[in-house]
């Protein structure tokens, strides 16, 4: 209490005027209160304590309203409230207040008999407070100084708490009450007067240096023994009994009267209106449902019972949607804490496990061993597995997937045994050497008994087929695009392409009969050349050298000539001539009338090889993607083939004339039935690389196909009279023999005229028979 | 002419899917409510045949659910005890906004809250069913069971998942139903058949878990408290199935029933042990072998189950005493610990009728000669042979043979390691000792062998060579004789070999057949030979793997002898 005072104290000058108004106020309250109770008529308290009461309570008060202010509280009706607290807390306060009061005032030792004058001063001056100001404040300051000193070591010196080296260099040690100075004692004792006091001194332990005044004191006996009873914990006062039996406020025994004669209030008998109405407002909410009663605890979870008595199958008619969930898969040897030495990782498979993704690992976790069962971890990722699986099982969407179980054996066809569909070439047995240069294109004669080849090197060859021996070298001075042997057996003729000239070569082999009917052929058309001015070509007899070598006619083009095809009646011939930008293209020749004209008005593209019908009058024209068929009496198209590849390479017409085979640059070989559809009847894709040459065989259901990859792939195409029946091509034979050479293979393929032998020449400047 | 035009995405596909966030809308629900009824009624996403069709033309990646789902959705009640639950959270909030402390302990007493029973009986109709899908139940719950009460999820759940499982190992015990068992390095694979279903789950080590915070458990709690309710109820028809009294009576279910030593309480004191047999039918022909094989199989079954019967075994303080303790007890044996490690151990390390004692420490002070000091494995390899394998592999600080999952089953043309090869001639009753010293032996003989093999080979070679010597020189004496001008060399007689042409031609027909497929056939057939390409290759490495390695131990075991 003491120091709530004088907190109060301390702020009181700064506050004076606010002190006031709370006085004030504090003061109508109070005797508001004093009027309310004073009905109760319990007058415990004199009217001397009541105004040491009241300056107490003033201070209280202060505080509140110093809190007030401060804008902490709020309302008005709180603060009522709180007054209301206050004063009950007051009373209690005074009670103690009462009690310590006197024991303080009984307990101080340096007690003056002024200052229960001053109190009893004091106490009249707060009597008065209310009619006076300031006045009275400057003399409470005084009075305050005073009574505070009663509980601390009495003040002679007033310079307060402060260190005492400051007044070092002083005479005087600080000041009295009155102002005035209190001087040091004359001479300070030093180190030897202390131990001489010490040794002589009885009083010695019991001396007590006062700094402020600079005195010593000696302590009474009473002194001595407060202050070792206070060592001790006991109270300071002898006389205390701390063990006094309680008294109780109340008596335990119960009295038949009450204790006061008030007759009960009336509205202890009457129900309380607030209350019903607190009741009603809950019995509505009840019966609305806003207020649920408390629910009984039923341990409905953890209490199982026989879910599925009676198992009706009505219900398990699932939509035919549902999918179950697939199960975990189960753990293999690598899981294993001990596995086998072989599933462990190496070095480099631990390594490209580090590498990879998670998601591309095959594993998704590093098989380990461990010696022993102790010393197997926890594993990292197992609340993480489990919790993947929960995503998976509601967020993965599902689907029915139809896995093909199918024996790979049965996917393959089944064919009829190349064995039942000999004879084919199956085996290498010659090979015609002596060319250098590439060979472009080869050609059997109509008997069969002669080849002829033409090379890069600028070079014919004309070989015997059986005994590979080269007959004749011819010389043309250019590398040779295109060979092709008359096949009319009543003579013995080549056309030979080379660069813009198409040459008419007769080897002069064979039967003589043959070979004058050769020489009649070229010789009587003399007088007929005659006629023809100009042209698209001109027609030169060579002499000299040339003729010596078998070169009988040139036929000087425009331009490059590719390929040269012969009629099959050996008396027409044509020449490619690829352009982009010219109609002029394709030159059909007739050896017997010298004569040449171009067939066709417009460019319909790029052409790439030309065929002659082998029975009508037809004529075929492959451009880059499709294959043209002209009628040459009616002067017409009659029909376009769709190739269905990028770019056609080759071309042969099978000798009924009815079907077509093509070969294109992607690898693709396309079969044409002309009575079926202009769309191929079938697309073979057996080569690797580029298809070079197809041929058809005269007689047997035979052709062949060549490729950049270096093999000739034989099939079995037979062709049936019956036109309901489609052709069977079965694939019976892949010979190999050549060498890829500047990533070329076999450039050409033919066919002998009767037996079952193919001839293939290629990059490697061979020409190659296989029987 | 022609009526009205049709409207694209009306009719189809595109009506029978519908995404999730138009399914969200239509059930008015939030995400994660929609979620957790997803979960606890079993609906997944689908993947529609044509996703483009059925998601409007867009090719945007989204996941659709089927109409009649997200329907079927609509009229289940636990949509509106999401919702009350919704109403009450706002409403608690409320009250202690106001500091209505009255208000607040009145909602909380009236939390609501929702069973499952009816979802669990839809889902599963059929207790079959139910069975079928009670892997992640089992999995989902041991892992709860071993959590800590870290906050992760209610202490309630944890226990009450502890208690499922207590009760479906006490159950796998009393039927005797445990297959296969696969120490992993995740944890301890179990295998059951119980009532002809395969159940497979997983239990953790015992381990403190470091919880990842990556883990939604919301879901996983979601999950676990559908999983829970499904086993109490799958428990509750086991026990039934078995006259046990469900539940184990709550009063020692804490301690000892954890402790799996004691047998359950049965509802007729007096059952016998009717083993089924099978019956007798008259059959013929191709039946008749059916039945032998299966009453062999039977035969087979019991003699498994009865697989540790009089073994009497304890437990060290080292090895994991639950899982052991629950694996010999399904099979018969007799199984105690230390008294101070757990509750419930029958007899003392000092018994002298106990037969094995499982250790899993390098060396131990007091051995007793009467009984064998074995390491854990042992007990896992002999159920997965149900056989009981000799024991000097799995001797105390012995280096332990490769442990293998018995859930591989080899077909033909895959890896087969040899230790398994060794098992199953165990199985066929080659006598393990014989086996034993076959092997030690044939280390060195192997040894031997091929030394005497690589003498075979070079004497081989030293006799062609020999007669190719004496053929040149009886060439060069004839050909010094004659005096030839032109080098004539040998011939060679080509062999045919007719099996081999016959062989190299069916090869080439094949291939020439190949050459005729059709292209998506080709591409399938491709397919098809690739992985099994893939297969044969990596079991030929796995092999070579094991060559290596074997030859590797060798050379330092001869080292070690030198």
């Amino acid at each position: 209490m003491a120091a709530c005072s004088s907190n109060s104290n301390m702020r009181r000058e700064e506050q004076t005027e606010e002190k006031k108004k709370a006085r004030e106020k504090s003061a109508k309250k109070r005797s508001k209160e004093e009027g309310d109770e004073g009905d109760e008529g319990e007058e415990i308290f004199s009217f001397k304590d009541k105004a040491a009461v009241d300056e107490e309570e003033d201070d209280d008060l202060s505080d509140s309203e110093d809190s007030v202010y401060s804008g902490l509280e709020d309302s008005g009706s709180d603060s009522d409230d709180e007054d209301d607290d206050d004063k009950d807390d007051n009373e209690e306060e005074e009670e103690e207040e009462d009690g310590s009061g006197n024991e303080d005032e009984e307990e101080d030792l340096k007690t003056e008999t002024q200052q229960t004058g001053q109190t009893e001063q004091k106490k009249t001056t707060t009597m008065k407070k209310k009619k006076e100001g300031k006045e009275v404040t400057e003399e409470e300051k005084v009075n305050e100084y005073e009574h505070d000193s009663s509980d601390e070591e009495d003040i002679r010196n007033t310079v307060g708490n402060i260190p005492m080296e400051w007044y070092k260099d002083f005479p005087h040690i600080g000041y009295n009450l009155d102002g005035k100075k209190i001087y040091k004692p004359i001479r300070n004792k030093d180190e030897l007067d202390e131990f001489l006091d010490k040794m002589e001194n009885p009083e010695y332990w019991k001396t007590i240096h006062d700094k402020q005044t600079g005195r010593d004191i000696v302590l009474s006996d009473e002194q001595v023994d407060l202050v070792n009873r206070l060592q001790r914990g006991q109270f300071g006062d002898v006389n205390f009994n701390e063990y006094e039996p309680t008294v109780e406020f109340f008596t335990s025994d119960v009295m038949i009267h009450p204790v006061t004669n008030r007759p009960a209030d009336k509205r202890s008998f009457i129900p309380s209106l607030i209350e019903k109405e607190k009741v009603s407002k809950m019995v509505h909410a009840i019966k609305m449902g806003w207020i649920k009663p408390r629910r009984v605890e039923d341990d409905s979870k953890g209490r199982y019972y026989d879910l599925w008595t009676g198992e009706d199958s009505s219900l398990v008619a699932k939509h035919k949607m549902h999918l179950p969930a697939p199960k975990i898969p189960l753990p293999s040897h690598q899981e294993s804490y001990n596995p086998p030495p072989e599933y462990l990782f190496t070095d480099e498979e631990r390594a490209l496990w580090d590498q990879q993704d998670p998601s591309d690992r095959k594993l998704p976790f590093v098989p380990r061993k461990f010696s022993s069962l102790r010393q197997v971890p926890a594993f990292p990722r197992f609340i993480h597995e489990r919790f993947e699986r929960c995503l998976d099982l509601y967020l993965c969407p599902r689907q029915r997937k139809m896995r093909v179980n199918v024996n790979p054996e049965d996917l393959i066809p089944k064919l009829p045994k190349p064995k039942d569909l000999q004879p084919f070439p199956t085996t290498q047995s010659l090979v015609y050497r002596g060319h250098t240069g590439l060979i472009r294109s080869i050609s059997v004669s109509p008997s069969g008994q002669w080849l002829a080849s033409g090379s890069d090197d600028g070079s014919v060859r004309i070989w015997e087929v059986c005994s590979s021996r080269c007959m004749k070298t011819v010389q043309v001075g250019g590398a040779v695009k295109s060979i092709s042997w008359n096949p009319n057996p009543a003579v013995c003729l080549l056309a030979v392409a080379v660069e813009s000239v198409v040459l008419i070569l007769s080897p002069s082999l064979g039967d003589k009969q043959v070979i004058s009917a050769t020489e009649r052929l070229l010789s009587g058309q003399q007088e007929a050349e005659t006629t023809e001015g100009e042209g698209p070509v001109s027609w030169i007899e060579t002499e000299g050298e040339e003729l010596n070598q078998g070169i009988h006619l040139k036929i000087q083009h425009a331009k490059a000539v590719q390929q040269v095809a012969w009629h099959a009646k050996g008396d027409y011939l044509a020449s490619v001539m690829p352009d982009h930008s010219s109609h002029l293209q394709v030159l059909i020749h007739q050896l017997s009338r010298r004569r040449s004209q171009n067939p066709f008005r417009k460019n319909k593209g790029l052409v790439q090889c030309v065929s002659f019908h082998p029975i009508r009058p037809y004529f075929f024209v492959a451009t880059q993607r499709c294959i043209r068929i002209y009628n040459l009496v009616k002067q017409e198209m009659t029909k376009k083939l769709q190739a269905n590849s990028k770019w056609i390479s080759s071309m042969d017409v099978h000798s009924s004339g009815d079907h077509v085979i093509c070969g294109s640059y992607d690898c693709r070989l396309g079969w044409f039935d002309l009575d079926l559809s202009t769309k191929p009847y079938k697309m073979l894709r057996h080569h690797k690389k580029a298809v070079r040459g197809v041929a058809y065989h005269r007689s047997y259901p035979l052709f062949a196909s060549a490729s950049d990859d270096g093999s000739v792939i034989i099939c079995h195409g037979t062709v049936y009279n019956d036109l309901l029946q489609n052709p069977l091509i079965v694939p019976v034979k892949v010979l190999k023999g050549h060498e890829i050479t500047h990533d070329l293979g076999v450039l050409d393929v033919t066919f002998h005229p009767t037996q079952p032998w193919v001839f293939s020449s290629g990059a490697d400047a061979t020409v190659r028979l296989f029987t | 002419m022609g009526g009205l035009q049709k409207k694209k995405f009306e009719r189809g596909s595109a009506t029978n899917y519908i995404t999730r966030n138009k399914a969200r809308k239509k059930l008015q629900l939030s995400l994660p409510d929609f979620r957790r009824l997803c979960i606890l009624k079993g609906i997944y996403p689908h993947e529609p045949k044509h996703k483009k069709k059925v998601n409007k033309g867009s090719t945007a990646p989204r996941t659709f659910y089927l109409v009649k789902d997200i329907r079927f959705l609509l009229h289940e009640p636990i949509v509106g005890k999401f919702r009350d639950y919704k109403v009450f959270v706002r409403k608690l909030k409320k009250a202690y906004a106001k500091t209505e402390y009255s208000d607040v302990e009145r909602l909380k007493d009236n939390k609501p809250t929702y069973k499952l029973d009816h979802i669990i009986k839809e889902r599963y109709p059929t207790f079959i069913d139910a069975l079928r899908d009670i892997d992640d139940a089992l999995c989902m719950c041991f892992l709860f069971s071993t959590f800590a009460r870290t906050g992760k999820c209610h202490v309630q759940t944890i226990q009450l998942c502890r208690r499922l499982t207590v009760e479906w190992m006490n159950y796998v015990i009393a039927s005797r139903s445990l297959k296969k068992v696969f120490l992993s390095i995740k944890g301890i694979y179990y295998q059951a058949e119980v009532m002809g279903q395969l159940i497979t789950w997983l239990v953790p080590y015992q381990f403190s878990h470091d919880h990842p915070t990556d883990v939604d458990y919301r879901v996983m709690a979601t999950f676990t408290e559908l999983y829970t309710t499904l086993l109490g109820f799958v428990n509750f028809r086991l026990y039934h199935s078995l006259n046990l009294v469900y539940p184990p009576k709550v009063s020692f279910f804490v301690q000892k029933l954890s402790a799996l030593s004691t047998s359950l309480a049965r509802v007729f004191s007096s059952v016998e042990d009717e083993e089924a047999q099978l019956d007798q039918f008259p059959v013929e022909g191709e039946d008749m072998e059916n039945m032998e094989a299966r009453e062999k199989e039977q035969k087979q079954q019991e003699t498994q189950t009865k697989l540790f019967e009089g073994l009497k075994f304890f437990l060290n303080r080292e090895v994991p005493r639950e899982s052991l303790a629950f694996i010999i007890r399904c099979f018969g044996g007799q199984v105690s610990w230390d008294k101070s490690v757990c509750i419930g151990s029958t007899y003392d390390a000092t018994d002298e009728t106990i037969t094995h004692q499982i250790v899993d420490r390098p060396n131990i002070d007091k051995q007793y000669i009467s009984r064998y000091y074995i390491q854990p494995q042992w007990v896992f390899d002999c159920v997965n042979a149900k056989i009981l394998l000799p024991v000097e592999d799995y001797f105390m600080g012995v280096t332990l043979p490769p442990h293998l999952s018995p859930f591989v089953e080899e077909k033909e043309g895959d890896y087969v390691p040899p230790e398994k090869l060794k098992v199953m001639a165990l199985q066929q009753g080659k006598k393990p000792e014989q086996e034993e010293e076959d092997e030690d032996e044939e280390d060195e003989e192997g040894e031997d062998e091929e030394e005497e093999d690589d003498n075979d080979d070079d004497e081989e070679d030293e006799e062609e060579e020999a007669e190719e010597k004496s053929l040149k020189k009886m060439e060069e004496q004839r050909s010094q004789g004659k005096s030839l001008q032109v080098k004539v060399t040998p011939g060679k007689v080509k062999v045919e070999n007719p099996a081999r042409l016959e062989q190299e031609q069916k090869a080439e027909e094949k291939r020439l057949a190949i050459m005729m497929m059709k292209k998506k056939e080709k591409y399938l057939y491709d397919k098809i030979m690739f992985g099994k390409k893939r297969k044969i290759r990596e079991a030929n490495k796995l092999a070579a793997k094991r060559k290596a390695y074997d030859d590797a131990e060798k050379a330092k075991k001869k080292k070690a002898r030198k």
